[in-house]
C-alpha cells in the first residue's frame, strides 16, 4: 500500500490545490478577511469627513473611557454574563437530566427526543414573538394558567419589568436551546459500554448511583464542550433580544447584551448616528471576550480532562 | 473521545428495542419527567397554531380551547396573504438555503477529500486554519463583510447571503466530512487508481459512499441558515430580498395588535420548518452529535 504523496519526483500536485481552493477561498475572503479588516478598522478613524487614518487604540479608549460608550458597554457585558450564567445554571443541568432520562432506554425515547428538540429548530424570531404573546397580560394565557393554582401574584408583565426582562429572555432562550446540550450529552451517554450498566444492575444500583458513578465521570469532557459552546453562543447572541425587545433592548436597556449593543453602535439608533469604527471596536471587544473564554477552557479544563483520561 | 473506528454519524441514540438500564420505579419517574418536559417544549407552539384558526373573541376568552366550527376562521391568514409578500420571502429563503447548502457540501467535500486523502506539507495547518471558524462566530466580521459586499455591489442581493452562509458553514462541514472520509477503506481508492481512475474521478466515487455524512452536514447546516435574522437584516433588508424570518419579523412588528394576523404569520413560519425537521431529524441528530464531539 503506497500513499501517493510518498512517491518521489512526482509533478506538482495541482489536484490538491483544486480540491482545497474553493473552500479555502470562500472562507478566507468572506470570513477571515472581514474579521481581520474589522479589527484593522477598529484601529482607524477619521476627523469630521476627513480622510481615514490610523489611531491606534483610541477607539477602544473611547469605548472604555467616555460615558457615552463605557456605561452601555459595561451594562451589556454585565447583562451578557447574567445571560450566560442563566444558561449554565438552567439549560445545561436540565439538558443533562433529560439526556440521562433518555439514556435509560425507555419505550418511546425517540418520540420524547424529537418533541424536546422541536423548539430548537424554530426560528428565534418566531420563538420570541410567540413568547411575547404568551407573556403578554393582554392575552391572558398566563393568567388562566396561574389562577387555578392560586398564583395570581405571579401574573406580572415579566418582559416589561426592568428587573425581570433579562432573566425572562434568558429562560426563553433556555427553553428553545435545551435540545442542543441534551443531544450532545446523549451522544456521549450512548457510547458508554453496556457491560458497565450490566455490572451496575447486578450490584443492584439505582438510577442515581448509575448516574453518579458511571455516567457523569464518563461524560465530563462533553460537559466542557457544552460549556464552551454555550459561552460562544451567548456572547454572540442577538436575534432573540432584538425580536422581543427591539434594537434598544428595553426596558431601559435592561436586556442589552453585546450583540444588540454592537448592532446599535454600528447602525445607530434614534439620536446616535451609526459609527463603523466604534462598531468594529465593539466587535473587537466581543472577539477578545470569546477568545479569552476559549483560551481559558483550553489551558485549564481541557488539559485537566486529558490528564484524567490518561 | 470517540471509540476508534466508530463513524460519527452512526450515533443515533438508543434503539427502542433495547432493554432499559434502570429498574421499574425509576422508569416510571423518568417517563413522568420526560412527559412533563415534552409538554413544556411543545405546548407554546401548539397554542400558537391552535389559536391562529380562531376568531378574535375566542382567542382571548378561551386561549386553551380547540377551534370549533363556530369559532373557526381564516381571517388571520387572509390578512397575511393580502398584506405581505410571504410567497416571495419564502422563495428567497429557499434560494438562499439551497444555494448555500449546495456550495457548502460541494466545496467542503472537496476540501475534506484533499485533507483526508493526501499528505502534503500544509495539510495539518490548513485543517487548523479552517477550524478556527467553528469557534469564532462570523458575526464578529460584520463590519468587514458589509464593506466587502458594498465593494462587490452585492448588497441587497441573495448572493451576499449565500456567500456568507457558505463561509459560515464550511468549517464545521470540512471537520465532519474529513473524519468520515478517513473512514473510507484505502483499498477501494487504490483499486480505482490501479484501474486508471484520475483523482477527480476517485472523489466522485467516494461521494456516494459518505452519503449519510453529507445528509448530516446538510441537516445541521440548514437550520441556522434558514433561521438567521442578523445577516438578512444587514446585508439584504430590501423588500425584494427579504427572507421569511426577516419578513415575518417586520410583519409581526407592524401587526403587533392584530392577534389573528400575528398568530397566522407565526404558524406559517413554524409549520414548514417542523415538517422539514421531522423528515430530517435522523440526519440532524447524527450531524450534531457526530460533528461536535469528534
Amino acid at each position: 500500500m503506497t500513499y501517493p504523496a510518498r512517491r518521489v519526483r512526482r509533478p506538482f500536485p495541482w489536484h490538491v490545490v483544486v480540491f482545497l481552493a474553493p473552500a479555502v477561498l470562500i472562507y478566507t475572503v468572506v470570513m477571515i478577511y472581514p474579521i481581520l479588516s474589522s479589527l484593522w478598522l477598529s484601529l482607524r478613524n477619521h476627523v469630521a469627513d476627513g480622510p481615514e487614518h490610523f489611531v491606534g487604540l483610541a477607539n477602544y479608549q473611547r469605548l472604555l473611557g467616555t460615558e457615552l460608550y463605557a456605561q452601555p458597554l459595561w451594562n451589556a457585558i454585565r447583562n451578557n454574563l447574567v445571560f450566560f450564567v442563566i444558561h449554565m445554571l438552567a439549560q445545561n443541568p436540565v439538558g443533562l437530566l433529560l439526556a440521562v432520562l433518555l439514556s435509560f432506554r425507555l419505550r418511546g425515547s425517540a418520540v420524547y427526543r424529537t418533541l424536546l428538540f422541536t423548539p430548537t429548530v424554530l426560528s428565534v424570531v418566531i420563538i420570541g414573538f410567540a413568547w411575547k404573546l404568551i407573556l403578554n397580560p393582554a392575552w391572558g394565557v398566563q393568567r388562566s394558567l396561574l389562577e387555578p393554582l392560586h398564583l395570581q401574584a405571579l401574573d406580572q408583565p415579566w418582559l416589561g419589568l426592568p428587573g425581570t426582562a433579562l432573566t425572562t429572555l434568558g429562560l426563553i432562550s433556555v427553553w428553545q436551546n435545551i435540545g442542543i446540550p441534551m443531544l450532545l450529552f446523549l451522544a456521549a451517554l450512548v457510547r458508554i459500554p453496556d457491560e458497565l450498566y450490566e455490572a451496575a444492575r447486578l450490584d443492584g444500583a439505582g438510577g442515581w448511583t448509575i448516574f453518579r458513578r458511571i455516567q457523569l465521570p464518563l461524560i465530563l469532557p462533553t460537559v466542557g464542550i457544552v460549556s464552551v459552546l454555550t459561552f460562544v453562543g451567548n456572547f454572540n447572541a442577538f436575534d432573540l433580544i432584538y425580536s422581543v425587545q427591539g434594537a434598544l433592548a428595553g426596558p431601559n436597556f435592561a436586556s442589552d447584551i453585546l450583540g444588540t449593543l454592537f448592532y446599535r453602535t454600528f447602525f445607530g439608533y434614534q439620536l446616535q448616528a451609526g459609527d463603523q469604527y466604534m462598531g468594529a471596536a465593539v466587535a473587537g471587544v466581543m472577539l477578545l471576550i470569546i477568545l479569552t473564554g476559549l483560551l481559558l477552557y483550553l489551558v485549564t479544563v481541557q488539559r485537566r480532562l486529558t490528564e484524567v483520561e490518561l | 473521545m470517540t471509540a476508534p473506528g466508530a463513524l460519527p454519524g452512526q450515533v443515533t441514540g438508543p434503539a427502542p428495542t433495547e432493554k432499559a438500564v434502570v429498574g421499574r420505579s425509576t422508569q416510571v419517574l423518568a417517563h413522568v419527567g420526560l412527559i412533563l418536559f415534552s409538554l413544556l417544549a411543545t405546548l407554546p407552539t401548539l397554542l400558537i397554531i391552535m389559536n391562529s384558526f380562531k376568531d378574535r373573541l375566542s382567542i382571548f376568552s378561551h386561549p386553551f380551547a380547540f377551534p370549533t366550527p363556530s369559532t373557526f376562521t381564516l381571517d388571520g391568514y387572509h390578512t397575511v396573504a393580502t398584506s405581505a409578500n410571504f410567497a416571495l420571502f419564502f422563495l428567497n429563503s429557499l434560494v438562499v438555503t439551497v444555494g448555500s447548502l449546495f456550495l457548502i457540501v460541494l466545496t467542503s467535500s472537496m476540501a475534506a477529500f484533499a485533507l483526508s486523502e493526501y499528505r502534503f506539507r500544509l495539510n495539518t495547518l490548513t485543517g487548523l486554519y479552517l477550524s478556527i471558524g467553528i469557534m469564532v462566530p462570523i458575526r464578529l466580521g460584520t463590519v468587514g463583510i458589509l464593506n466587502l459586499m458594498v465593494g462587490l455591489h452585492l448588497v441587497n442581493t441573495l448572493w451576499a447571503l449565500i456567500l456568507v452562509y457558505t463561509a459560515q458553514g464550511i468549517p464545521l462541514a470540512v471537520f465532519v466530512l474529513t473524519s468520515f472520509m478517513r473512514g473510507v477503506p484505502r483499498d477501494l481508492k487504490e483499486a480505482a487508481r490501479i484501474d486508471g481512475a484520475g483523482e477527480y474521478r476517485i472523489y466522485g466515487l467516494i461521494l456516494p459512499l459518505i452519503r449519510p455524512a453529507l445528509g448530516a452536514v446538510t441537516a445541521i447546516s440548514m437550520i441556522p441558515i434558514w433561521n438567521d435574522l442578523w445577516f438578512p437584516l444587514i446585508l439584504a433588508p430590501g423588500e425584494k430580498t427579504k427572507t421569511i424570518v426577516l419578513g415575518a419579523s417586520a410583519f409581526l412588528g407592524q401587526f403587533v395588535n392584530d392577534y389573528n394576523a400575528v398568530l397566522a404569520a407565526l404558524t406559517l413560519a413554524i409549520v414548514p420548518v417542523v415538517i422539514l425537521y421531522v423528515l430530517f431529524s435522523r440526519q440532524l441528530v447524527s450531524g450534531i452529535t457526530g460533528g461536535a464531539l469528534k
